[in-house]
């Protein structure tokens, strides 16, 4: 590989050179603005020409690790292939023309489209209404729960209702969402099976909790065996269950979490149905509820009446959670998944991804410990603590598997696994790739045996090694002066 | 890993020195074994009251955020800077330089903390 030019292009900048020729203005020259809104130097920009700008960025670019590039099995996050076809789809000029502002009568069909997906969204969680207003997963979950604080405030048990209980292994988002709603957070510890504590929950609960958020799978990757009693339990103390749907591409298509009991919950649309990951956004975080939470959906949603799409108010609505009716570019690209699929591709893409969470299970069940020994749903729970008697961390083989070609799995999660990693391969993967992976695991368990410094240094065939994480959080450097260039020009 | 005998401990791996009649605390080996690089601490102010066994303030690392519990009840007579402004000495010496903060005692030491005997146990340390 030739030696990379780290040079950034203020480094490159030379004086005078351009990018574009920009022509002289055929008008006049109006006034100039007064001077005191004048600058008084000219802006210090790069100047390059458009050859070198553009190798710059191409440059970088190649620096990127994506699902396109290999196998990325971060747990919780289902990091899927997402087909061509979604972009094609949301890329059509009637949908990618259409203004948010535009009336109904001339939407109608950018609505049908975003209707569809409603009614499947509905078909799937089992739920009476949906919204798809939620620009992001987090903001759906505040949006659900936002709903659930209304319906409490609706039977004047709000003052008294002032908890939400959430298990001890769930996403921070869970009790950050409760703590944005006014609510005090109350951890459920999770029993030897990595179940629920149902006697952890049963002290919990009581006339002053307003619901349980419950991820399922739960964020073990495990099935939670008494579900069907904790939602008794939960309703039974006049409490809602509202779901996480974070773990949902493991049971789609199998099972409705409606039917289970759930009151609401949200969809990642980003992990489930294929929409694009992170890149600071837009998202989207569809809410599915029962018909109790229907009045209090947030505005606007769309309804059919007399066939036509209209965008409506509901009765009760919390109000508005964003601009429109939802990141229209995203949901799309997951009405066009959906289509593509049907609803036995759906079964079918929710089968493979547990089959292939199990086949990892089953294949690094020797070298790495099990914290629970149990099958698992769409992702496989590891703990590294075995490698401690050779000063070897989970981060140290998370670190590793950068030099084998994958992306690191999530590291140091679920908060009470011990030295966790967190593997969800998803269902895009292959025997083949399934198989590489493992082996480079295997590999890594036998280096941290014979040669552990190899994983202390790692990773050693990235473009930086290993970072000083500490040092980056104490003394942040945020921006870039000259004086601080350290690389010489040329 | 170091369990010092003449320190008390909590079951939130807190260690707590009687000193001159006050409480100096801080976080143990272990805790910080397991925190790994510690990035940030946040304590309460001089003079705020602290309860035993209820949150005080939060302490993070390169791998996660956790609760900080007061050990022992009273009030916040002294808080150790240099820890704040170099939290990689918590890692370095927890039990010495590493110190978090001094507490005026309301009474003595509550009950159930921790022998280092017991509190090796509870962490399963060999």
């Amino acid at each position: 590989m030739n030696r990379r030019d780290d040079r950034l292009t203020f480094e490159r900048s030379v004086p005078g050179r351009r990018g574009l020729g920009v022509p002289a203005p055929g008008v006049p020259e109006q006034e100039p603005l007064p001077g005191e809104l004048r600058r008084a130097a000219p802006p210090g920009l790069p100047e390059l020409s458009q050859a070198e700008v553009v190798r710059y960025y191409v440059g970088l670019g190649r620096l990127n690790y994506s699902i396109e590039t290999g196998m990325y099995p971060l747990g919780s996050c289902t990091m899927k292939y997402n087909p061509k076809a979604n972009d094609e789809v949301a890329g059509l000029s009637g949908f990618a023309g259409a203004h948010p502002l535009q009336p109904d009568e001339l939407s109608q069909g950018v609505l049908e489209a975003l209707w569809e997906l409603q009614e499947a969204l509905k078909a799937l969680t089992g739920m009476a209404e949906a919204t798809l207003c939620p620009a992001a997963g987090a903001q759906g979950e505040l949006t659900g729960m936002l709903m659930v604080r209304a319906w409490h405030r609706g039977r004047g048990e709000d003052e008294r209702r002032r908890k939400v209980l959430v298990p001890d292994s769930a996403h921070g988002t869970n009790p950050a969402t409760a703590a944005m709603c006014g609510y005090q957070v109350v951890a459920v510890p999770t029993d030897p099976a990595g179940n629920m504590d149902m006697d952890g929950l049963r002290a919990a609960l009581g006339d002053d909790v307003a619901g349980l958020m419950l991820t399922l799978p739960n964020t073990l990757g495990l099935w939670e065996q008494h579900i069907l009693e904790i939602a008794d339990a939960v309703h039974g103390a006049g409490a809602l269950l509202y779901g996480d749907g974070a773990n949902f591409n493991a049971i789609a298509g199998h099972v409705r979490p409606g039917d289970l009991g759930f009151d609401a919950m949200h969809v990642n649309v980003h992990k489930t149905f294929s929409t694009p990951h992170g890149g600071g956004g837009p998202g989207a975080g569809p809410v599915c509820c029962a018909a109790a939470l229907a009045p209090f959906l947030p505005d606007p949603h769309i309804e059919r009446r007399d066939g036509r799409l209209v965008r409506v108010r509901p009765e009760r609505s919390i109000g508005r959670v964003g601009p429109g009716p939802g990141s229209v570019g995203v949901l799309l690209r997951a009405a066009a998944y959906l289509r593509t699929l049907g609803l036995d591709g759906i079964r079918e893409m929710s089968a493979a991804a547990v089959l292939n969470a199990n086949y990892l299970r089953v294949r690094l069940a020797a070298t790495y410990d099990q914290p629970y020994d149990r099958p698992c749903m769409h992702e496989a729970v590891f703990s590294a603590r075995a490698l401690r008697r050779q000063g070897v961390r989970a981060l140290d083989v998370a670190k590793r598997l950068i030099d084998y070609g994958f992306h690191p799995p999530t590291m140091y999660f679920p908060l009470i696994v011990e030295e966790a990693l967190m593997i969800e391969p998803t269902e895009s993967e292959t025997k083949e790739s399934l198989d590489a992976f493992a082996k480079a695991m295997h590999a890594i368990a036998d280096e941290a045996a014979t040669e552990p410094e190899l994983l202390h240094d790692a990773p050693h065939d990235a473009p930086v090694g290993r970072l000083d994480e500490a040092l980056a959080a104490r003394r942040p450097v945020l921006r870039w002066t000259p004086e601080q260039s350290v690389v010489p020009a040329g | 890993m170091q369990f010092p005998a003449e320190l008390r401990y909590s079951r939130e791996h807190e260690w707590v020195r009687v000193e001159d009649g006050a409480a100096v605390v801080g976080i143990t080996d272990f805790a910080q074994d397991q925190l790994g690089d510690v990035v940030f601490v946040s304590l309460p102010a001089v003079g705020s009251k602290v309860a035993a066994l209820e949150k005080m303030g939060e302490i993070e690392s390169v791998k996660s955020v956790s609760e900080l519990y007061s050990p022992v009840s009273g009030t916040v007579v002294e808080i150790n800077q240099a820890a704040v402004d170099s939290p990689e000495t918590i890692n370095r010496d927890a039990y010495g330089e590493g110190w978090l903060l001094r507490v005026a005692m309301d009474g003595g030491l509550p009950d159930g903390l921790l022998s280092a005997d017991e509190y090796r146990a509870v962490v399963g340390a060999e």
